[in-house]
């Protein structure tokens, strides 16, 4: 204590003699005395009224020291000041509220990507014609006029791992009418004719990479377009948490969020269009599609209505993650085909408010 | 009506068989078909000026029909059928003072003249990708197709095609190099054509040689190339492929001088303007683009609705550039005009335009500026 008193109470107005009377502390090493010295220069500096008023002269920056522990305790220092300016403006913020009581201004709604989003001109406008007789004559007129029943095929790429094997299995006991077929190493193109013939309206084919499913080609077969999706986080049924049993037989319903622009419209009918319509839902499950910031989740769930206000809901099936990488036109011919759109990251990916979902 | 379609500088075809005028200057798009007959079936797939002067467009559909256009008054003032169904698209419409030529995938390769019913029939062969008609010549037209060498006919003697395109020698394991001619064009000046394949090869050929195999032969991306133009003056020539890259070849040596960004679709039509430096580009991602040649930046950005297959540029901008030349001033016509058009009553939709650039386009956008019957001019800004 001795020690320290004589050098800090000399301290008059010279703040370059602080890094050197931190010195002479750091080489003690005793991080006791070190608090002490702290507080006592935070005593300090108020103290005498220095024109800096503080104990750093004025060009001086944390960066410049190049004592790691030093500037490792001044930083948090710096940090403890702001927390406190923070806190102290928003209790005085709390309180003005608190005052003014009804005169208070309304709450600012915080900032987020999702509020911030650039606006896409081709939003698509419910009452809009020409998007609407669009859609109803484009490919999937078929299903929506309800003139066919979706029958989806579902396989991988060549030889398959185990949790690519599983995966595909859960998917198809989620859409109904689906059916898994092992890919013995067959062409796609060759494999489309086939389908057709044989009623497939979809085919789904998830491409595996290091044992486990990283993306989805799902083409929508008599002459329809084919999306090809990158799939992350892929959880199965055995890896959810409180999870329910396994889903029935029951067609689900299914929940579009989000797909509010003229692509997202294509995205989600495509969607849609995997599973049949059924206006009279039986069973209780619900498959949902929730798009945002151009990522698709999807979850597969079981609801019961407790009262009219409550709901209960259990988690079955797979969960998933996808994103659109590239829309063509057309059944699957990635080298000769036209593409509706393709995802080109250093064009549309330089901004992080723009989403094209 | 009439006064909307005078106003459209730039015309696209859509595949839903609406035909879209745009007015880049007042910045709306208009809509020239009927709501309620509208339908899949009449789709356009190709588009051409009906005249010299440019009054007139001529729209082939889907099914075979051939509707002309009237820009004057506005509405479709004749449709005529030229073919059906099973023939396949159309994939060139070109007029000749007295006849109109047409010709589909399978082919037929028609000469429509007027007044009289024979029509002249040359086949060209199956699977005709485009026919494009020499602007010098009027007589001359080329084709091309998939498996279908390029072919150059003179229509006053159908017999014999005047230059047929030999393939070229096989590669380098000795295999035929497989043909398939997406679209072609005629360089001014001269005999050659340039055209682009689906497997990305950009060749030039010389009917004045007497070797028949391209001259020159360049190479650009992984994708078909669907869509090419020749810019004015220069030795280049601009082609789109089907995954939205657009690229500017030079002729000279075969090299890629830059591309154009910002297509996310194939891309189904490009034209570049007479005589400024300015492309149009129109493809599946249902945006129509003007870009600039010089600077291969976005000019316009326009959002179209529906799949676009087919872009027309007028040559009006020529006019509105030699006006500016004059320098001459009236602001009293500009404001009266914008208090006319604004009270106007009109069946259109607003085109959204990148509004930042508005103000900067200023003197470029005079040059795409509506081409009324009074010549109104606009204030030079330098």
């Amino acid at each position: 204590m001795d020690f320290v008193e004589v050098p800090v109470s000399e301290d008059v107005p010279v703040s370059e003699d602080v890094p050197a009377k931190k010195s002479k502390v750091k080489k003690e090493k005793k991080k006791k005395l070190k608090r002490e010295i702290k507080e006592e220069k935070e005593e300090q500096g108020p103290e005498p009224e220095q024109p800096s008023g503080t104990l750093l002269p004025p060009s001086y920056s944390l960066s410049e020291i190049k004592n790691k522990q030093r500037r490792h305790l001044m930083f948090m220092k710096l940090k403890q000041e702001k927390r406190k300016l923070k806190l102290d403006l928003r209790k005085k913020r709390r309180k003005e509220r608190e005052a003014l009581g009804d005169k208070a201004p309304p709450k600012e709604v915080p900032k987020t990507i999702e509020n911030q989003r650039v606006y896409d001109e081709t939003t698509v406008d419910p009452e809009d014609e020409e998007v609407a007789y669009d859609e109803g004559t484009d490919e999937f007129s078929a299903y929506f006029n309800k003139l066919t029943n979706p029958k989806v095929l579902i396989t991988t790429s060549d030889r398959p791992r185990g949790r690519t094997v599983r995966f595909c299995e859960q998917l198809a006991s989620v859409v109904p009418n689906a059916h898994v077929y092992y890919r013995r190493g067959l062409a796609l193109k060759r494999i489309i004719p086939q389908c057709v013939s044989r009623d497939f309206t979809y085919l789904m084919v998830i491409n595996e990479d290091r044992k486990v499913p990283n993306g989805m080609v799902l083409c929508h077969l008599p002459d329809g377009p084919t999306a090809h999706f990158k799939v992350s986080s892929v959880r199965l049924r055995k890896e959810m948490k409180r999870r329910g049993k396994e889903p029935t037989e029951h067609h689900p319903e299914v929940i579009l969020n989000n797909f509010t622009t003229r692509l997202g419209h294509s995205i989600g009918r495509m969607f849609a269009a995997l599973f049949p319509q059924d206006p009279q839902f039986t069973g209780r499950q619900v498959a949902t599609f929730h798009n945002q910031r151009d990522f698709i989740f999807f979850r597969f769930h079981r609801y019961i209505f407790k009262n009219e206000k409550k709901v209960g809901i259990q988690e079955l099936g797979p969960r998933f993650t996808m994103k659109l990488r590239s829309l063509q036109k057309g059944t699957f011919d990635s080298k000769y085909g036209e593409y509706e759109w393709v995802h080109k990251r250093h064009e549309m990916d330089s901004s992080r408010r723009k989403f094209h979902l | 009506m009439a006064n909307q379609s005078q106003l459209c500088s730039v015309w696209v075809g859509s595949e839903t068989g609406i035909l879209k005028g745009v007015s880049l200057s007042k910045k709306r798009t208009f809509n020239f078909c009927d709501m309620s007959s509208i339908s899949r079936e009449h789709g356009i797939c190709a588009l051409a000026w009906g005249d010299e002067n440019e009054s007139e467009v001529l729209v082939g559909c889907v099914n075979g029909t051939v509707k002309t256009f009237s820009i004057e008054k506005g509405i479709f003032i004749d449709s005529r059928s030229c073919g059906d169904f099973s023939q396949g698209q159309f994939t060139g419409i070109a007029v000749t003072p007295s006849s109109l030529i047409t010709c589909v995938e399978s082919g037929l390769l028609s000469v429509w003249t007027e007044g009289s019913t024979d029509k002249l029939e040359i086949n060209v062969g199956k699977g005709v990708c485009r026919m494009r008609q020499n602007p010098a010549r009027r007589n001359c037209v080329a084709t091309g197709g998939k498996e279908n060498p390029l072919k150059v006919w003179d229509l006053e003697r159908p017999d014999k095609a005047l230059f047929t395109a030999k393939n070229v020698a096989n590669d380098w394991l000795d295999l035929r190099v497989p043909v398939w001619v997406r679209d072609m064009a005629f360089i001014p000046d001269s005999e050659k054509i340039v055209t682009c394949t689906g497997y990305h090869q950009v060749r030039v050929y010389d009917p004045l040689t007497p070797q028949r195999r391209p001259v020159l032969e360049a190479e650009f991306g992984e994708y078909p190339l669907t869509a090419l133009s020749l810019p004015a003056g220069h030795d280049r020539v601009v082609v789109g492929n089907t995954h939205g890259q657009i690229a500017i070849l030079d002729l000279r040596k075969g090299l890629v001088r830059g591309c154009v960004k910002g297509l996310a679709g194939s891309v189904r039509g490009l034209e570049c303007h007479a005589s400024s430096p300015l492309l149009a580009s129109c493809g599946l991602d249902r945006f129509l683009r003007i870009h600039s040649l010089e600077d291969r930046s976005t000019r316009h950005k326009v959002y179209l609705k529906s799949q676009l297959n087919c872009v027309l540029l007028s040559s009006k901008d020529l006019e509105l550039l030699r006006e500016v030349d004059t320098g001459e001033v009236e602001d009293v016509n500009e404001k009266e005009i914008d208090e006319v058009w604004d009270v106007m009553e009109t069946v259109s939709e607003k085109g959204d335009k990148r509004a930042v650039l508005e103000e900067e386009e200023e003197d470029s956008e005079e040059t795409v500026e509506t081409k009324d019957k009074k010549k109104k001019r606009r204030k030079t800004k330098k």
